[in-house]
C-alpha cells in the first residue's frame, strides 16, 4: 500500500499536463513539519510501505530531509518525485544522510528548447542533466520519467536511448493522463491514434533489445482503449493521497467529485479515514457499481474505472468509465479525439512561485 | 542457468524486509512491491553481497535435508525471475 504525500503545490515549472487542480491549494495552507511527521507514524501504523514525496516540487520544501528522515526511521520506503531543478550537492547530500532510497526524475523531452517550452522553465533541462548524474553519483537507482503527449511522441526512441544513456535502471514512458491541468489542456496534449500505436511499437521493439537493462514501464491514454484503467488499483483499494494542506483523498482528482467531504488528517486518524470515511467507502468494492458493471466479469479487474473520469466526461460519478466501450457513454472518448488539434493553445499550468529568501517566512506570489 | 559461483545481491533502492502489518516479509523496489513466499523468503535472507548461488543451495540444502540438485534449481529460478525484474543482480 502506498502514500502519495503531497506536500506543496509550488513548483517552479509550468507543465501543462500537470495532475495538480486547477486550484492549486496556497503555500500558508501547507501542512508542517510535525503534522507531516505525525501522518507518517500513523502510515506506518496502517500498514503502508512506501511513501512518494510529490507536489509540485517537494524539494521546494526545506523540511524534506526531515520528512525522509522520519519515514527512514519508519522503515517506510522513501521516494521522491521530482523535477530535479532544486537537486543541488547540498539538497543531494542532505537527502542521503536522511536516507532516501529513490528519486524519480522527471523529463520534458530530449531536445532542451521543447523540453524548455513545456516545462516553462529556462535552464530546467540542463539542472536536470545534472540532477541525474548526482543521483547516480550518490549510489541511489536512478529512474527517469518522461510525460509524452501529442508534442514530444514523436522522439519516445530518443527519449528511451537517453534515459538509457544517463544509467536508468527505469524509465516511464508515461502519456499524458487527463486530470486537473492535464484535462484543461486535453485538446492540445491528446496524441491521434497513429501516434499511439507508434509509440506502443517503439516501445515494444525497446523492451526488447533492454531487457535485463533497463525496466521499461508504460502507461497509455485510455481514450483509445476499450476496457477502462484499474484506476489507483480500485478506489480506495490501496492507495491514499493527502494534499498539501492535509486533506485524505482516495486519488489526487477525487476532489472534482460534488457531494464528498473529504477528511483532513488534522482532525481524524489516517486508519479512521481509511477505514470509516464516507469518502473512501463510497466507491469502494463493488456494492456502488452500476448493474452494467456489477454484472460484468472485470468488475474486479478493473473496478469500473475512474470516477473522477466518469464524472468529468459523463457527469455522473457513479457510472460506468466511459473509457469502457460498455458504456452509453464511451462515444465521448471519440469525440474527444476529434476534437483535438495539433495547434490547440496550452493554457500554462498555474504558477506559484518557490521562495528564494532565506529566511523561514514563506514567499509566494501567484499568477 | 546461472552459474553456481555467481553472488547475488540486492538492486540499487531494493529493501527486504518484515512487516508486522501483513506479518511477513516485503520487497521492496521503485513502485513494486513483493510479497515472496515461504521458500523465497528463506532464499532472499540468504543474500548477503557475499555468499554464492552455490553456498546458498549448500545452506539450505543442509538446512532442509533436500537433494541439492533439487534446490539449486529452485535458487537459480528464483533469482532469474528476480534479475529479470531489478530486484536482485547477480
Amino acid at each position: 500500500m502506498a502514500l502519495l504525500a503531497e506536500l506543496t503545490h509550488r513548483c517552479p515549472l509550468k507543465c501543462p499536463y500537470c495532475s495538480n487542480p486547477l486550484e492549486l491549494e496556497r503555500a500558508s495552507g501547507e501542512l508542517s513539519s510535525e503534522d507531516w511527521f505525525r501522518v507518517l507514524d500513523e502510515a506506518s501504523e496502517l500498514g503502508i510501505l512506501q511513501v512518494h514525496f510529490s507536489g509540485g516540487e517537494p524539494m521546494a520544501r526545506r523540511d524534506l530531509p526531515k520528512l525522509v528522515a522520519h519515514a527512514t526511521r519508519l522503515q517506510l520506503y522513501t521516494n521522491i518525485i521530482t523535477s530535479g531543478v532544486l537537486l543541488t550537492d547540498e539538497a543531494m547530500a542532505a537527502l542521503l544522510e536522511a536516507g532516501v532510497d529513490h528519486i524519480q526524475l522527471s523529463f520534458q523531452d530530449v531536445d532542451p528548447v521543447m523540453a524548455e517550452w513545456i516545462g516553462g522553465y529556462a535552464g530546467g533541462h540542463a539542472k536536470k542533466l545534472l540532477a541525474a548524474q548526482r543521483i547516480k553519483a550518490a549510489g541511489l537507482p536512478l529512474t527517469t520519467n518522461f510525460v509524452i503527449h501529442r508534442h514530444n511522441v514523436d522522439r519516445v526512441d530518443a527519449m528511451i536511448a537517453m534515459a538509457h544513456a544517463l544509467g536508468s535502471s527505469r524509465v516511464e514512458i508515461a502519456h499524458a493522463q487527463y486530470y486537473g491541468w492535464g484535462l484543461r489542456n486535453r485538446a492540445a496534449l491528446l496524441p491521434t491514434r497513429e501516434q499511439l500505436d507508434s509509440a506502443t511499437e517503439t516501445v515494444e521493439g525497446a523492451r526488447d533489445r533492454l531487457k535485463g537493462a533497463m525496466i521499461i514501464d508504460y502507461v497509455v491514454p485510455d481514450y483509445f482503449a476499450a476496457r477502462p484503467k484499474a484506476c489507483m488499483g480500485g478506489w480506495a483499494n490501496r492507495f491514499l493521497n493527502i494534499t498539501p494542506s492535509g486533506k485524505v483523498l482516495p486519488c489526487h482528482a477525487a476532489e472534482t467529485l460534488p457531494g464528498i467531504d473529504f477528511p483532513s488528517v488534522k482532525s481524524r486518524s489516517l486508519g479512521d479515514i481509511w477505514s470509516n470515511s464516507d469518502a473512501f467507502n463510497r466507491y469502494r468494492g463493488t456494492d456502488w457499481m452500476p448493474a452494467l458493471c456489477k454484472s460484468c466479469d472485470r468488475r474486479e479487474i478493473d473496478w469500473g474505472g475512474c470516477r473522477c473520469q466518469a464524472f468529468a466526461l459523463a457527469g455522473d460519478a457513479a457510472t460506468t468509465d466511459p473509457a469502457c466501450a460498455k458504456s452509453p457513454d464511451h462515444f465521448l472518448m471519440a469525440q474527444a479525439v476529434e476534437e483535438s488539434r495539433p495547434d490547440a493553445e496550452f493554457v500554462a499550468r498555474g504558477c506559484m512561485q518557490v521562495p528564494r529568501v532565506s529566511s523561514d517566512t514563506i514567499y509566494v506570489r501567484e499568477f | 542457468m546461472i552459474p553456481e559461483d555467481a553472488v547475488p545481491c540486492f538492486g540499487a533502492g531494493v529493501k527486504f524486509r518484515f512487516d508486522q502489518v501483513r506479518d511477513g516479509w516485503v520487497l521492496l523496489a521503485p513502485e513494486r512491491l513483493f510479497q515472496p513466499d515461504e521458500t523465497a523468503v528463506e532464499i532472499l535472507k540468504l543474500i548477503d553481497g557475499v555468499s554464492s548461488v552455490g553456498a546458498i543451495a549448500n545452506g539450505l540444502a543442509a538446512r532442509y535435508e533436500a537433494p541439492r540438485d533439487l534446490i539449486i534449481t529452485d535458487v537459480a529460478a528464483l533469482l532469474q525471475d528476480l534479475a529479470d525484474k531489478g530486484v536482485v543482480r547477480l
